[in-house]
């Protein structure tokens, strides 16, 4: 029962960061690869009716987390304190970026909340990027399976770490590479013209980085904990998660070649869906490691509500996704389609 | 008191309170945008349909402000509450994680139809996503309600051998009847706010000559609403909440009228100060026996006094929890008067002109936010010492490995956050409300993002 619950939290938090994913690589995008006025409102409107829905999926996600394993919801929320108190204030600004900005046309008042929106996108990605680089490298959980991060301490991932050392900020380098890819697929989707243009040369350049990062982090991540491969030697079948992160990585490219908008979309969700899946079936049973002592890790059977929640929320919980997922559905294909400008939702 | 501990309820206490601003007048509203599309679509009357539109774009920027707000709210069970989140997730997630999963996805998804689609859906598919908004929204509100509830009135739960709590019963956790009282009652108040707003409105284009079409709409609709609301929440629903909270919390009671001693035929204090020293009330005009026939319907039946209970026992404010209880309740009062007098004038066709009642209507808007967080300032100060009433102490609860300075400094990060959210939100509402409800001179364009802002 453990094991279902861990791997629906893992759906959840795949589906957001795959669908909240691209508003952010949006915003991250937004200064760089929207230069007029007119090319930002699009980017707004190709991400406006849409971005409130997919932050939906963390606070569900967050909720479900709650739910299921209240032991990882206490220790780690309060654990990584500073950083999710800083991503709070980030989500503030950002919506209201993306939010106010469109309410009057005046070019000071849109300069400040396009600036808004972007830094907070960009940081936003780092702080998650760096949150994944923690939850893989471990922290320094006590006997009570408690712990409190400090942003940062001497930058090396030892058994005291920070949420910032090397490693987790490479992990934030890639998540900033791999989630503004993304976010230049979904946009080269919705917009035509000189902006697709850019945003495709800009895919072109992005992607050379990307792999590159993508090797380095993985050769990185089995450095600092080489535990994360156990399962991986136990289970060979579980390489093919490492073949569909090459596949999407390289749809990325071909299609974006051959012109296949959606395709080359949809190979960037492959590629970060199952970056994430990767990750999670190597910290498998464990939720989140401890860096120092093993014995302090918190595991499915320490983090695990009582039977009788378990059971009764898969009920609930899998009829409430459902639901959902059709909202998910129907939104996106009312949505579909490129935006051009004032003609959102027609 | 330990610092750390203070420092924790305060941060909860002021995140939650700034909060709680936003989604009362979203709750309150919801339903009156669909009484006004409802008349549009009944009557044929595109006033209705402006009014109705103007109240969306309101709706849409304190929405907004709401979901920036509210996102805090769920984490900070776990960054502020962690050992309570640990030990109460499997029952209390329940309502928590249902919000996100059943009220969330529901009004992010039709709320962008509901801003945006008006022309697409026409006329009866746009009544119909305004409607689901409205549902989504106060769904929302009932699993919140019924996640304080259990932590007011724990019930369909069992304690597990490490001290944590899971849940028996899914419909248990929902059903609870402490929730159920607790649910209407806020949700009335919740109208409660969105009628004075709207009637607010109203009179200030009365008063200021401006819109009057669109302004003796908003004052009927919001008057007529606000009688039936303010009504309500004195009774049947806050009498409900009085007597069960007198049985169940009987303490809190006593607290909350700052009755030290058991009285058979207790007063009612209507207006003084408790004195915790002498434990007496200075200055008291009190109604005789009332407390007693509001409680048990007769006027010798005895009240239990704080002297009854351990001290330990005690909320543990018993001032702040006497003087919320003492204004929710003034105030309460005093939205009957203001409404049934406005109601009256409406009846007797004179509101209109009656500049005197507009200037009432116009200025009383913000004593409905002062009531409600009176209200939750009563039932949550007055479930102190406890974080799960009888069961869970509010210092066994918080964040132990959270330092004072630490949350000292994320309190200090929101309370200037909140300051400038509130200058932006402030901007936007005064344009709106300058600009007024005519479709004419606005720009044709079509909304681009959730709060209503135009591409």
């Amino acid at each position: 029962m453990g094991t279902i619950w861990f791997s629906l939290v893992a759906l959840m938090l795949v589906g957001y960061v795959v669908l909240d994913g691209f508003d952010l690589g949006a915003g991250a995008l937004h200064l760089i690869a929207a230069r007029t006025d007119g090319e930002r409102r699009l980017v707004l409107e190709a991400i406006g009716p849409v971005w409130d829905g997919n932050e939906v999926w963390l606070l569900a996600a967050g909720g479900t987390l709650f739910y299921a394993f209240p032991l990882v919801y206490a220790s780690s929320f309060s654990g990584f304190y500073l950083a999710l108190n800083i991503v709070l204030w980030l989500m503030v600004f950002r919506a209201i970026g993306i939010e106010f900005r469109t309410h009057l046309a005046d070019p000071l008042w849109c300069a400040f909340f396009d600036g808004a929106f972007s830094l907070a996108s960009i940081l936003l990605i780092v702080f998650f990027g760096a949150a994944l680089g923690n939850v893989l490298r471990g922290v320094a959980l006590g006997p009570d399976h408690y712990f409190f991060a400090a942003l940062w301490t001497d930058f090396r991932p030892g058994a005291n770490p920070g949420i910032l050392d090397w490693y987790t900020i490479l992990c934030a380098v890639v998540a900033l590479a791999a989630v503004g890819m993304h976010g230049a697929l979904y946009l080269i989707l919705k917009t035509e013209g000189e902006l697709n243009a850019r945003l495709r040369t800009l895919v072109k350049r992005l992607w050379p980085a990307l792999v590159g990062l993508s090797g380095i982090a993985l050769a990185a991540t089995v450095l600092v904990r080489p535990s994360l491969l156990d399962n991986y030697r136990s289970a060979p079948v579980a390489w093919a998660i490492p073949a569909l992160v090459a596949a999407g990585l390289a749809g990325m490219a071909y299609f974006t070649r051959s012109g296949g908008e959606r395709n080359a979309f949809l190979s960037s969700c492959l590629y970060i869906g199952a970056t994430l899946a990767g990750a999670a079936v190597a910290l498998y049973p464990a939720l989140l490691p401890s860096s120092a002592d093993p014995a302090n890790s918190i595991t499915i059977g320490k983090a695990a509500a009582g039977a009788a929640s378990l059971s009764i929320g898969l009920l609930w919980w899998g009829i409430g996704m459902a639901i959902a997922i059709g909202y998910t559905v129907v939104v996106y294909s009312m949505f579909k389609g490129k935006v051009r400008a004032g003609s959102s939702y027609h | 008191m330990n610092d750390a501990l203070f420092l924790h309820r305060l941060h909860f206490a002021f995140t939650v309170t700034y909060h709680y601003i936003f989604p009362q007048l979203t709750m309150g509203l919801a339903p009156l945008i669909v009484i006004l599309k409802t008349l549009g679509l009944r009557t044929g009357n595109p006033s209705y349909h402006r009014a109705a539109r103007f109240w969306t774009r309101i709706f849409g920027i304190n929405f907004l402000a709401g979901v920036v707000t509210g996102i805090p709210m769920e984490f900070q069970f776990g960054t502020n509450w962690s050992r309570f989140s640990q030990l109460t997730g499997g029952v209390i997630a329940q309502p928590v994680a249902m919000e996100g999963v059943f009220s969330f996805f529901l009004e992010s998804a039709f709320l962008g139809l509901f801003l945006f689609g008006e022309k697409r859906l026409g006329p009866k598919g746009h009544w119909w996503a305004a409607f689901l908004v409205f549902v989504g929204s106060w769904l929302s509100g009932f699993f919140i309600v019924a996640a304080d509830g259990w932590m007011q009135h724990p019930v369909a739960y069992q304690r597990l051998a490490d001290g944590s709590f899971q849940v028996t019963s899914f419909w248990g956790v929902l059903a609870n009847p402490w929730t159920l009282i607790q649910y209407v009652h806020t949700m009335s108040g919740a109208v409660v706010t969105g009628a004075f707003v709207m009637a607010a409105v109203g009179a200030f284009y009365l008063l200021a000559n401006r819109h009057a079409e669109a302004g003796r709409i908003f004052v009927r609709v919001g008057v007529i609403a606000g009688i039936a609301a303010s009504l309500f929440q004195i009774f049947p629903s806050g009498d409900m909440h009085g007597k069960y909270m007198a049985a169940h919390q009987p303490a809190t009671t006593a607290a909350m009228e700052a009755l030290f001693h058991s009285t058979a035929g207790a007063p009612m204090v209507i207006l003084g100060q408790p004195d915790m020293e002498k434990k007496t009330i200075d200055n008291p005009i009190v109604v005789n026996k009332a407390l007693s026939f509001l409680i048990y319907g007769t006027t010798s039946a005895e009240v239990k006094g704080l002297d009854q209970f351990p001290p330990q026992d005690w909320p543990t404010n018993v001032p702040l929890l006497y003087f919320s209880y003492h204004v929710m309740a003034g105030l309460g009062t005093l939205f009957v008067a203001i409404m049934a007098a406005a109601a009256l004038l409406l009846w007797k066709r004179a509101l209109f002109g009656a500049r005197w009642m507009l200037w009432i209507l116009m200025l009383a808007f913000p004593f409905p936010y002062i009531a409600n967080t009176a209200g939750w300032l009563t039932a949550e100060v007055g479930r102190q010492p406890w974080l799960v009433y009888g069961l869970l102490r509010t210092e066994q609860g918080f964040s132990a490995n959270v330092s004072a300075a630490n949350t000292l400094f994320t309190l200090l990060g929101f309370m200037g956050m909140y300051a400038l959210l509130s200058i932006f939100v402030m901007f936007l509402l005064a344009r709106q409300i300058r600009q007024g409800p005519e479709d004419a001179g606005r720009p044709g364009r079509a909304p681009a993002t959730l709060s209503g802002g135009e591409a």
